[in-house]
C-alpha cells in the first residue's frame, strides 16, 4: 500500500513504479564479489599471512604427490622385465604347514607347469655333490681351481627357462637327457677356469675319472647366476652317474604380469596334495612395488601436508573471525545500507575462499617447482597430474569455504545497532 | 508546528504507541510510547538529554531496529509486518543515515563510499559512480573524490557521508548528532547543506542536543525518558 502521488520533487521522492521494481531487485553477484575482492585487497599483508598456512599445506601435497608419480615413472622405467616373469619353486626347508616331512621335487614337475597358462618355459635346477671328484680338463692343468668349480645338472627347458645364451656351442636337449649322455655346458666362468673357448672339437672335461663331452658354452644367464660358474650336465647322465634322486628347484619363466598366477599355481600343479611343502619365489606385485616406494616417504609428506592444510584451514578462520570482529561497524554500516544478513555472510565467505583459493594456487606454485627441482637435480622425468595441478588451488578455495563458513555466519549474526553503536 | 505537520499531504512516518524495552534485569524502557509523525518535505530535530532514548528512536526510525510494540507506517508500508529480507530492501531504498563518527570504509575512495550506498539496492555499477560523482559534486566535494576518507578533515568526511545518505534518494534522511564530532565552522557547512536539502523537499530527521543545532529544524520536538514532549 504506496500512498504516495503526484509527480515526484526535486530532492528525489521517486514514482510509484520505480519503486516497486526497485524494492525487488538485489545486488547483483558481482557486485558482492567486487566486495569481497576489495575487502580482500584492503589488508595485503594480512592476506598474505593467512594464506601461509595454505600455502604449505598444498605445497606439500602437490609436492608429495608429484614427487610421488615421478618417481613411480622411474620405477617404470627401469622395470626389470626379467626379475617379473620369474618364478621358482623347491622344496620348503622346513617341510609343510601341517608338520609334514620336506617333500621332493618330481621329475615330471616341469611337464606339470607346462601345462598352466601363463608359463613360457620351465626346467628343472639342481647342484651335484661330487664328492672329492674335481673337474679337470685334457690336459689334467687347473687341479686347484677345479675343486671351487660347482657341477649341476638341469633339464632341457631350463636353458629358455633362465634366458640364458650361448658363446658357442650348443644346450643339450631332450635327447641327451633321455640317453643319459655324458655331455655338458660350461657357464662362462667356469669355461674361462678351464681354458676352455671352442667346442667344435669336442673337448672333454673331467669329473673324477670321467670324461665329458662339452657341447656348448653359455654367454649369459638371468636370475641364476651361479650357472655362470658350473658345469652343467642333463638330468639322464647326473642321475646315472651321480644318482641324483629328485631335483633342487624348478625355474619358471612366466608371461609378463603372469607370475603371481603362476606362483599360486605352480605348487598345487606339482603337489596337490601337500602344496604348502613347497616353496615359491616370485617378484612382489608391480603396484606393490610402487606402493612400497611411495608409502616410505609419502605417507609422512602426505600427513604433513594435511597437518598444514588443517592449520591453515584454522589460519584462516581465524584469521577472518578476527577480520569480523574488527570490522563490526562496517558491517553495520553495510546493513544500514540496505544489506540483508544474507548479504554480509556471502562477502565475508567469498572473502575466505579468496583468500584460499590464492593460498592454494601459490602452494601449487611451489609445489610444481619443487618437483620439478628435485627432477632435475636426481636427473628424473617430472610428471605431474593436470588434475592435480588444476585441482589444488580449488582445495585451496575449498578450505576457505569451509574455515570461513563460522565467521560468515558469525558476521551475519551481528546486529546492526550494536555494530553502529560508539565510535 | 503540529499544524504544519498535518497540513503535508503524506507522511513519511507514522508511528503510533511505538514502545521499544530491552529486556532486563532490570529492563530498559528506551521507548515508551512514541507517537510520530513525519511529513514529506519535513525538517525535524529530536532534541533530549542523554540516555533520553534519541538513539534508539533513530534506530527504529531507521528499520535498524524493531520496535517491541506500537504501529510504524513507512512511506504508507505497515513495517512490523515485514520480515528482515523486506526489512532491508526497505531501509537500502528509503532511509539515508547519517552517523556522528561518519562510518567511512577507509580502505575505500571517497567516490566508492558514496557509490556504496547503492550496492545493495542494485543500481548498475555505471549508474552507482555516475550518481556518486552527481552527489559529491552537490556537497562540493568533487576534487576529493579519489581521495581515502582518512586523509579528510572531520567536516568533510561528513559531507561524504550525506552525500552517500542522499545519493540513493531517500524517503527519509536521518542523522544521529551530525555535528557530534565537528567544529562550529564545519558544523555550520553541513546544517547548510542540511537547509539546502530541506528547501529542495527531502525529509530530514536530526537528533541532536545542541540547541544550536535543533533550532534550524521546522519543527522540534523533545524527548524524556522515551516519551516525547511537545
Ligand atoms: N541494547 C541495549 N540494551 C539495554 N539498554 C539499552 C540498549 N541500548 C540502549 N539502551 C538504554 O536505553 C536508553 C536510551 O539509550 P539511547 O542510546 O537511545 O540514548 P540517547 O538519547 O541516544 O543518549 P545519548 O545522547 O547519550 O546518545 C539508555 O538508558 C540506554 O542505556
Ligand atoms: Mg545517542
Amino acid at each position: 500500500m504506496v500512498t504516495q502521488a503526484g509527480p515526484p520533487d526535486p530532492a528525489g521522492g521517486p514514482s510509484t513504479s520505480r519503486r516497486r521494481r526497485r524494492l525487488r531487485s538485489r545486488p547483483a553477484v558481482r557486485d558482492l564479489l567486487d566486495e569481497a575482492l576489495a575487502g580482500v585487497a584492503a589488508r595485503p599483508t594480512r592476506l598474505i599471512l593467512t594464506t601461509l598456512g595454505t600455502v604449505l599445506g598444498v605445497a606439500a601435497l602437490v609436492g608429495t604427490v608429484g614427487l610421488g608419480q615421478t618417481a613411480a615413472g622411474q620405477i617404470t622405467q627401469r622395470f626389470d622385465l626379467a626379475a617379473a616373469t620369474r618364478v621358482v619353486v623347491q622344496p620348503d626347508d622346513k617341510g609343510g604347514q601341517e608338520g609334514e616331512a620336506a617333500t621332493q621335487l618330481p621329475w615330471d614337475a616341469p611337464d606339470r607347469i607346462k601345462r598352466l597358462n601363463g608359463v613360457e618355459a620351465v626346467g628343472t635346477v639342481s647342484n651335484l655333490e661330487i664328492g672329492d671328484d674335481l673337474v679337470q680338463n685334457v690336459t689334467g692343468l687347473d687341479n686347484g681351481a677345479g675343486k671351487a668349480l660347482q657341477v649341476m645338472a638341469g633339464s632341457a627347458g631350463l636353458w629358455d627357462a633362465v634366458r640364458a645364451t650361448l658363446q658357442t656351442g650348443r644346450f643339450f636337449d631332450q635327447g641327451h637327457d633321455q640317453r643319459a649322455d655324458k655331455v655338458v655346458v660350461l657357464g662362462k666362468h667356469a669355461a674361462e677356469r678351464l681354458g676352455i673357448n671352442r667346442v667344435d672339437s669336442q673337448p672333454a672335461v673331467f669329473i673324477g675319472d670321467e670324461p665329458y663331452t662339452v657341447i656348448g658354452i653359455l654367454e649369459s644367464v638371468s636370475g641364476r647366476a651361479e650357472l655362470n660358474d658350473a658345469v652343467i650336465m642333463p638330468n639322464g647322465a647326473a642321475r646315472t652317474a651321480y644318482d641324483l634322486e629328485s631335483p633342487d628347484a624348478v625355474e619358471i619363466r612366466t608371461a609378463v604380469g603372469a607370475a603371481q598366477l603362476i606362483a599360486e599355481q605352480a605348487p598345487i600343479a606339482i603337489e596337490p596334495n601337500n602344496p604348502s611343502t613347497l616353496r615359491v619365489d616370485a617378484p612382489p606385485k608391480q603396484g606393490a612395488v610402487r606402493k612400497g616406494v611411495e608409502s616410505d616417504l609419502n605417507a609422512l609428506f602426505l600427513l604433513l601436508g594435511a597437518v598444514a592444510l588443517l592449520v591453515g584451514g584454522l589460519g584462516i578462520a581465524n584469521v577472518t573471525l578476527l577480520s569480523v570482529l574488527e570490522r563490526t561497524s562496517e558491517i553495520g554500516l553495510r546493513r544500514a545500507l540496505g544489506a540483508a544478513r544474507r548479504h554480509i555472510a556471502v562477502q565475508f565467505l567469498v572473502e575466505s575462499v579468496i583468500v584460499g583459493f590464492l593460498g592454494g594456487l601459490l602452494g601449487t606454485a611451489v609445489g610444481v617447482i619443487l618437483t620439478v627441482s628435485v627432477s632435475w637435480i636426481r636427473d628424473w622425468t617430472p610428471i605431474l597430474d593436470n588434475r592435480l595441478a588444476f585441482g589444488s588451488p580449488l582445495l585451496g578455495a575449498f578450505i576457505g569455504l569451509v574455515a570461513g563458513t563460522y565467521p560468515a555466519w558469525k558476521a551475519s549474526a551481528i546486529q546492526p545497532i550494536t555494530a553502529l553503536r560508539g565510535t | 508546528m503540529t499544524a504544519t505537520a498535518v497540513a503535508l499531504p503524506a507522511p513519511v512516518v507514522e508511528m503510533i504507541g511505538v514502545r521499544r524495552f530491552f529486556e532486563g534485569p532490570p529492563e530498559v524502557r528506551a521507548i515508551n510510547g512514541v507517537d510520530l509523525t513525519i511529513g514529506q518535505g519535513e525538517y525535524l530535530s529530536i532534541v533530549g538529554p542523554s540516555g533520553s532514548g534519541k538513539s534508539t528512536l533513530l534506530h527504529l526510525l531507521g528499520l535498524l531496529d524493531n520496535p517491541t510494540g506500537g504501529v510504524y507506517r513507512l512511506d504508507g508500508v505497515d513495517t512490523m509486518s515485514l520480515r528482515e529480507r523486506r526489512r532491508a530492501v526497505l531501509r537500502g531504498e528509503r532511509i539515508g543515515f547519517v552517523f556522528q563518527s561518519f562510518h567511512l570504509l577507509d580502505h575505500r575512495t571517497v567516490l566508492e563510499n558514496v557509490a556504496l550506498s547503492m550496492v545493495y539496492v542494485g543500481v548498475p555499477r555505471r549508474e552507482r559512480l555516475a550518481r556518486a560523482r552527481v552527489a559529491l559534486e552537490r556537497v562540493g566535494l568533487s576534487h576529493r573524490m579519489d581521495f581515502a576518507p582518512t586523509t579528510l578533515s572531520g567536516g568533510e568526511r561528513q559531507r561524504v557521508a550525506i552525500a552517500r545518505a542522499l545519493v540513493a534518494e531517500p524517503s527519509l534522511l536521518l542523522a544521529d548528532e551530525p555535528t557530534g564530532n565537528l567544529d562550529s565552522a564545519n558544523a555550520e557547512a553541513i546544517l547548510q547543506v542540511f537547509d539546502e536539502l530541506h528547501s529542495e523537499g527531502m525529509t530530514l530527521a536530526v537528533i541532536t542536543h545542541d540547541a544550536q543545532v535543533s533550532r534550524r529544524a521546522q519543527r522540534q520536538v523533545r524527548i524524556v525518558d522515551g516519551t516525547l514532549q511537545w
